[in-house]
């Protein structure tokens, strides 16, 4: 294929695109397709992969190289194609119920070998495709099909989960804010290791405009701040509201007196502090990017042991793979 | 550096056809590297020989106790062997406890080397011994050589810088050279091994050594024995070029072959598990090989990493024992309705669940012949010993690459730690397979088929090929399907291309007569004992024959017909009847009689021998 410039529509696949109507996954799923096209990427060189949920049909809705595998191993998969093709642009799609919880295992061992994928988490609070049931992100109480009390069990905070597995990017965005998606996404994408972005997404069947109080457009502006590596911590509809750190807390303070972002600190402290701040009710959820450090990747590594292990011990060939040890000869 | 120049010429010489040692004691001993070197050495002296490693799965479990005891059987001899040997010859006894659990087996007539410096009143309460074995007549019929290694390997070790409980471990290198002495074998692959061994510990390779001569001269000196014995090099294996091989050895080794062969990279997927673990350290090592090792996180991520790989273009493979093939059944079904290359090698141990980690049983064969949600095919073929890992991995690898397929490897804990000479294929005997990728878009279809049944494969990373696969059903071209007809062709198409690989193998050989009262049939490790068994019948005159199943599913073609030949097929394995369960659901017209074992011990030659006397009786 040539380099000619790709539009949008040239990573929509020929596939009819089964959410139910109003589902953020469509806003997701139109935003990353304008990503791509902007990015310049190659549809012959991308791969998603995913596990199942609804979120996990999501490769096929795109142009590009798809894997829809099996309920929360995505990262396993991927793990394996970058460690045979490198030069392949992986991206996971997953939700909060195969992520993190029959897929936690493999969220968390992907995030500290650092394979060099992007890992999109569509976190709605609820299990969609099996009809309405709590998740691991559902906050304590809910009242759902199998919790008819509320449910009893406490919640992951998806990215507190990421940057305590020693995710090395960790970023939180919203489904309905394009621009920000968009962002979010190229700053994962030129992040070297696995980038781990939440997007808060809506149920529009089961879980319903459930961060209505939070990131949804008419609350937004004070109840969330964008966290951008090197600016002042500052939000708020007249950008006047700050954060600053004192001693092991976050606290609000006036504009003037914020402190600066800076989520590539050496202990992860500052961002797990401020990934549970909105745990108090007078701080905002956080979104934008929490974490970004630089630690070798893991498909880089394994590779290079190769190439030490063929200039050390020359390229491996059959006869000498067999012909090898103490031998003895019977005439 | 060593004195064998005259083992023992004081010393009458005999001559023996073969023996069968066993070396007992506890699991902090060193049986096992005893047995090994004891093997290495007899391998290099051209003795055919093969072995039975028997270790608890404990490290170490409490000293001088029962369960602790770690063994090691070996059969070397003059001429062709396919077993490690029923009863031993000798039992070389470093405690009480050893002694104990060992005893029961020894050949009627045959010697106990026994460390009396481990026969203390403690030690006795340690095996749970209200009298001294070697006192009280009970070993009476056996002849018993008493040697206080501990003291002569002090003695030995009298100048060596070493602590005195250091000295004490270099025991069984003193025990070693003693049964050197006896069976007249060189003392210097193990010195050398030693000297490799220990190369950043000279003060242990002089010890280990000083022992090893040591325990060599005692044989002469303190004429412990009343002389010795030769076992010649076999005459009668065939000429070529051999070295000393494990099974899972082996097997690693043909992995690498196989991918080599298909032109492809291998990249393993692996979670640590016994008896399997090997596999994934072999391959770690053989990184100039090109191969990639993934230690994943547990047993699901291992195989999910190898069928990731397979899509992206490399030669998929997972190795595991039973409780991991169970957790790794999902996404087997994943590579079979994805159609994608895996070779899963399993390496049966003894169950249900945790089992007996350390023995044998070939219980894992109906799990995976059958033991997946949905009709959900694979091809499933079973390694009978050491050597023959090799081959059938590279077997393994041919049927995963030619006909787009998952493929389940079976071996067993008898076969993986066990070991026998192996004679190396020239090169010119391993046919290449390569793999070939589509990158043309015109008339492609993810699911075309060629004439096996195949499909083609894409690598990611090609421009215009651009599609997407899962677990969902789907039609020809790839695209989800939940029509009815679609899946019902779609499991039809499934089931037929694992059913053609049938085509591509040979329909088995049977050796003896060609019809019959008596067929003997084998598959996995109990080829060997079954072999040496049916040959003793045969000598003794018994008209009986065997058979050996190397592809055990799909079942090769042929079968029919020649289980017509015979009245009766006798099935003996290591489970409660699972390969006899198989036939009879696709061949229930035959007589076929079921001879389970589950000891967690492999079948003797005697046992093999008896039933088929018993049966021809009737």
């Amino acid at each position: 294929m040539t380099s000619a410039t790709l539009t949008k529509k040239d990573f929509q696949s020929d596939q009819e695109v089964r959410w139910c109507p109003g589902c953020g996954d469509y806003a997701i799923l139109a935003a990353m397709q304008k990503y791509f096209a902007e990015k310049g990427a190659r549809p012959e060189k991308t791969v998603f992969v995913s596990g199942i949920g609804c979120s996990s049909r999501f490769p096929y809705y795109m142009n590009t190289y798809g894997f829809h595998t099996i309920h929360g191993r995505a990262p396993a998969f991927a793990t394996g194609i970058k460690a045979t093709n490198p030069e392949l642009d992986v991206w996971i799609v997953t939700g909060d119920g195969d992520g993190l919880s029959i897929g936690g295992n493999h969220l968390a061992h992907i995030l500290r070998r650092n394979v060099d994928v992007k890992i999109l988490m569509f976190n709605n609070e609820i299990y969609g495709l099996t009809k309405g049931q709590y998740s691991p992100t559902s906050p304590i109480g809910t009242r759902k099909k199998s919790s008819p009390m509320g449910s009893v069990d406490r919640p992951f905070n998806p990215v507190a989960f990421a940057i305590g597995c020693s995710g090395t990017f960790v970023a939180r965005t919203v489904d309905n804010d394009a621009k920000h998606m968009a962002k979010t996404f190229a700053a994962a994408d030129a992040h070297k290791g696995t980038a781990f972005i939440e997007i808060l997404q809506n149920c529009v069947i089961f879980n319903k405009d459930f961060y209505s109080d939070t990131v949804a457009k008419p609350v937004r502006a004070d109840q969330t701040i964008d966290l951008v590596p090197g600016e002042k911590m500052i939000y708020g509809k007249d950008k006047d509201k700050g954060l600053r750190v004192n001693g092991w807390d976050i606290e609000p303070c006036s504009a003037e007196e914020a402190g600066t972002w800076n989520p590539s600190t050496d202990a992860s402290a500052p961002a797990l502090l401020v990934s549970n701040m909105d745990r108090n009710p007078g701080l905002p959820t956080p979104l934008g990017v929490l974490r970004s450090i630089d630690e070798p990747v893991y498909e880089t590594s394994v590779l290079q042991q190769i190439d030490e292990a063929v200039a050390k011990k020359g390229e491996g060939e059959l006869e000498d793979l067999v012909w090898s040890g103490e031998t003895w000869k019977v005439d | 550096m060593t004195t064998t120049e005259k083992p023992g010429a004081e010393l009458p010489l005999q001559q023996l056809d073969h023996v069968v040692i066993r070396f007992a004691g506890d699991s902090g001993d060193g049986m096992q590297i005893t047995g090994n070197q004891f093997t290495h050495t007899s391998a290099l002296v051209g003795n055919d020989l093969a072995t039975l490693p028997d270790f608890p799965a404990e490290i170490r479990a409490p000293a001088g106790t029962r369960p602790g005891v770690s063994g090691f059987q070996l059969q070397f001899s003059s001429r062709d062997v396919h077993t490690p040997g029923d009863a031993p010859d000798v039992l070389v006894a470093m405690n009480p406890a050893a002694l104990a659990v060992n005893i029961k087996d020894l050949k009627k007539g045959g010697i106990v080397v026994a460390n009396t410096g481990n026969f203390k009143d403690s030690d006795l309460r340690k095996a749970q011994l209200e009298k001294n074995p070697l006192t009280d007549g009970s070993l009476e019929g056996f002849r018993v050589i008493e040697v206080d290694i501990n003291s002569r390997v002090a003695e030995a070790l009298s100048e060596s810088p070493l602590s005195t409980k250091d000295k004490q471990r270099c025991k069984n290198f003193y025990t070693l050279g003693l049964m050197y002495w006896v069976y007249s074998r060189p003392l210097e692959p193990t010195m050398e091994w030693l000297a490799t061994k220990f190369k950043n510990k000279p003060e242990l390779v002089d010890a280990n050594q000083k022992a090893l001569q040591a325990g060599f001269n005692a044989g002469d000196i303190h004429e412990l024995f009343q002389g010795h014995y030769e076992v010649p090099k076999a005459t009668d294996l065939p000429t070529g070029t051999y070295r000393n091989i494990m099974g899972n050895q082996a097997l690693a080794m043909g992995l690498v072959a196989g991918a080599k062969l298909a032109n492809l990279q291998p990249v393993l997927g692996s979670y640590p598990i016994t008896p399997a673990s090997t596999i994934l350290e072999s391959l770690a090592a053989y990184k100039h090989y090109g191969v990639v090792t993934i230690q994943a996180e547990d047993e699901i991520a291992a195989i999910c990493a190898a069928i990731g790989a397979s899509y992206a273009g490399a030669l998929g493979m997972t190795s595991t024992s039973g409780p991991g093939m169970a957790l790794k059944g999902e996404a087997m079904g994943l590579a079979v309705s994805t159609e994608l290359p895996l070779v899963i090698v399993d390496i049966q141990r003894a169950g249900p669940s945790t089992g007996m980690p350390t023995k044998v049983e070939q219980s894992d064969l109906l799990q995976s012949i059958f033991g997946r949600n949905g009709d959900t095919p694979m091809p499933v073929i079973a390694v009978s010993s050491p050597t023959d890992a090799f081959a059938l991995a590279i077997e393994a690898c041919r049927i995963a690459v030619q006909y787009m397929t998952p493929v389940i490897l079976l071996s067993d804990n008898f076969v993986a730690n066990g070991a026998e000479p192996w004679r190396l294929p020239s090169m010119d005997d391993l046919k290449p397979f390569p793999a070939s990728f589509v990158s043309k878009p015109e008339g492609h279809q993810t699911y075309k088929r060629d004439a096996r049944g195949s499909r083609p494969w894409v690598k990611p990373g090609t421009a215009g090929m651009e599609f997407r696969i899962g677990g969902l059903e789907k039609d020809t071209d790839g695209n989800i399907s939940i029509d009815p007809d679609n899946h019902r062709s779609m499991t039809d198409q499934r089931h037929q291309k694992v059913q053609n690989v049938a085509d591509s193998i040979p329909t088995p050989e049977v050796f003896g007569p060609q019809e019959g009262d008596l067929l003997i049939l084998g598959w996995g490790s109990t080829g060997g004992i079954i072999t040496q068994g049916v040959q003793t019948a045969q000598a003794q005159g018994h008209n009986v024959s065997r058979i050996h199943l190397t592809h055990v599913w799909p079942l090769p073609n042929g079968l029919d017909e020649i289980f017509g030949r015979f009245k009766a097929i006798l099935i003996p394995e290591m489970n409660m009847g699972q390969m006899t369960r198989v036939m009879r659901s696709e061949m229930p017209h035959h007589n076929f009689i079921s001879y389970p074992k589950v000891t967690g011990q492999p079948f003797l030659t005697t046992e093999i021998v008896d039933k088929i006397e018993s049966l021809l009786s009737k």
